[in-house]
């Protein structure tokens, strides 16, 4: 199973991209994860360039998505909701709405914050935003608060809870993706 | 010798709803008012007084192509693993006019008991010289019985939809 993760953040250093750096060190056998880092190339959404193709890293975030059974958000929270990027690119990606790729597309979200929440607001709202755009959100909640206690100098989680919380996400995600696996 | 049109009792044999003149639809309260969408590929049959029917949700029309694609999509209908909806009576009951049939109503894979309740006509010749036999059905349901719980907060703090939906059934049913 091949599986999309993307880190909402662009700062260098950023807490959710050490937690995709994880999250990827935990793949189980038989998942295999691509991560997807071209964030900051997305132009910002006008509907007088949404024409095909679109710009050239929309369309290779759209074939990312298309290429992969599922995709993996962390993502940080900035004013209670979704960092300005990854909302733009999620709303390129899901033009045109009714065949976009992220249509019946197995997702999770999972997020860090520096303070004690863990970005749980911008999660929900990350999840409501995936829905609306037709994909199968998995229930999968996972806030990592207080982020720079969580990883060390070397930005390596630490958290073996959190490290066992990520194992269960990616194994409700697999099972999401997967019916047979939720069956067996 | 009685006349088929002045018939009071559940009509016996094997009757298929006739596609073209047979609708499927549903009604949901949203914001000041409703919304409606149809399910035009649909199959039914009375046959030996139960009612059985199946709703293809490739099939669900919507006047806006965006709207009709969420309603596909795995916060609603889930097209993708659940194609069809389907409903099995148990049995169907006549009085008069009026007909009720309770049974199985099956939606994103999840089985409810429901009652539907309307009227009969017929069974009548129609103009080919054919038996025909009229069903308007309607039921309500809690669209959150079956997995289907989106909403978007009004001002008020109520949801934009309602969660009572009003399924609709309004079958030609042809004799075999």
């Amino acid at each position: 199973m091949k599986i999309l993760a993307i880190s909402g953040s662009l700062r260098h250093g950023s807490y959710n991209t050490l937690l995709v750096r994880a999250l990827v060190e935990e793949a189980p056998e038989g998942v295999e994860f691509e991560v997807w880092d071209d964030l900051k190339s997305i132009p910002a959404y006008d509907q007088d360039d949404d024409v095909v193709p679109g710009p050239e890293s929309v369309e290779a975030l759209r074939d990312a998505v298309r290429d992969v059974d599922a995709v993996f958000f962390a993502t940080p929270e900035y004013n209670s909701s979704v960092p300005g990027a990854l909302k733009n690119a999620l709303d390129w990606a899901s033009r045109p709405l009714a065949t976009n790729a992220f249509r019946n597309k197995p997702v999770a979200v999972i997020g860090a914050s520096a303070g004690m929440f863990g970005a749980v607001w911008a999660q929900a709202e990350l999840r409501k935003v995936l829905g609306a755009m037709g994909a199968r959100v998995a229930d999968v909640e996972l806030a990592v608060g207080h982020a720079m206690e969580k990883f060390d100098e070397d930005g390596h989680l630490v958290d073996e809870g959190i490290r066992d919380g990520l194992r269960e996400a990616i194994g409700v995600l697999m099972r999401t993706a997967s019916p047979e696996l939720a069956a067996a | 010798m009685s006349s088929t049109a002045e018939q009071t009792g559940v009509p016996t044999g094997t009757w298929n709803a006739d596609p073209v003149h047979s609708t499927v639809s549903f009604e949901v309260p949203y914001a000041a008012n409703t919304f409606a969408a149809t399910v035009p590929d649909i199959e039914a049959t009375l046959a030996d007084g139960k009612l059985t029917g199946v709703g293809r949700i490739a099939s669900l029309k919507m006047k806006d192509e965006n709207m009709q694609a969420h309603l596909q999509s795995p916060e609603f209908f889930d097209l993708e693993r659940h194609p069809e909806v389907r409903f099995e009576s148990s049995k169907l009951e006549r009085d008069g006019d009026t007909v009720k049939a309770a049974g199985e109503l099956t939606i994103k894979g999840i089985t409810k008991p429901v009652t539907l309740a309307g009227t009969i006509s017929g069974p009548l010749v129609d103009h080919f010289g054919a038996n025909r036999v009229g069903l308007k059905l309607e039921t309500v349901v809690d669209r959150t019985d079956f997995d289907m719980n989106w909403n978007m907060p009004l001002p008020s703090g109520e949801g934009a939809l309602s969660n009572d939906v009003t399924l609709k059934a309004d079958l030609t049913l042809v004799g075999q």
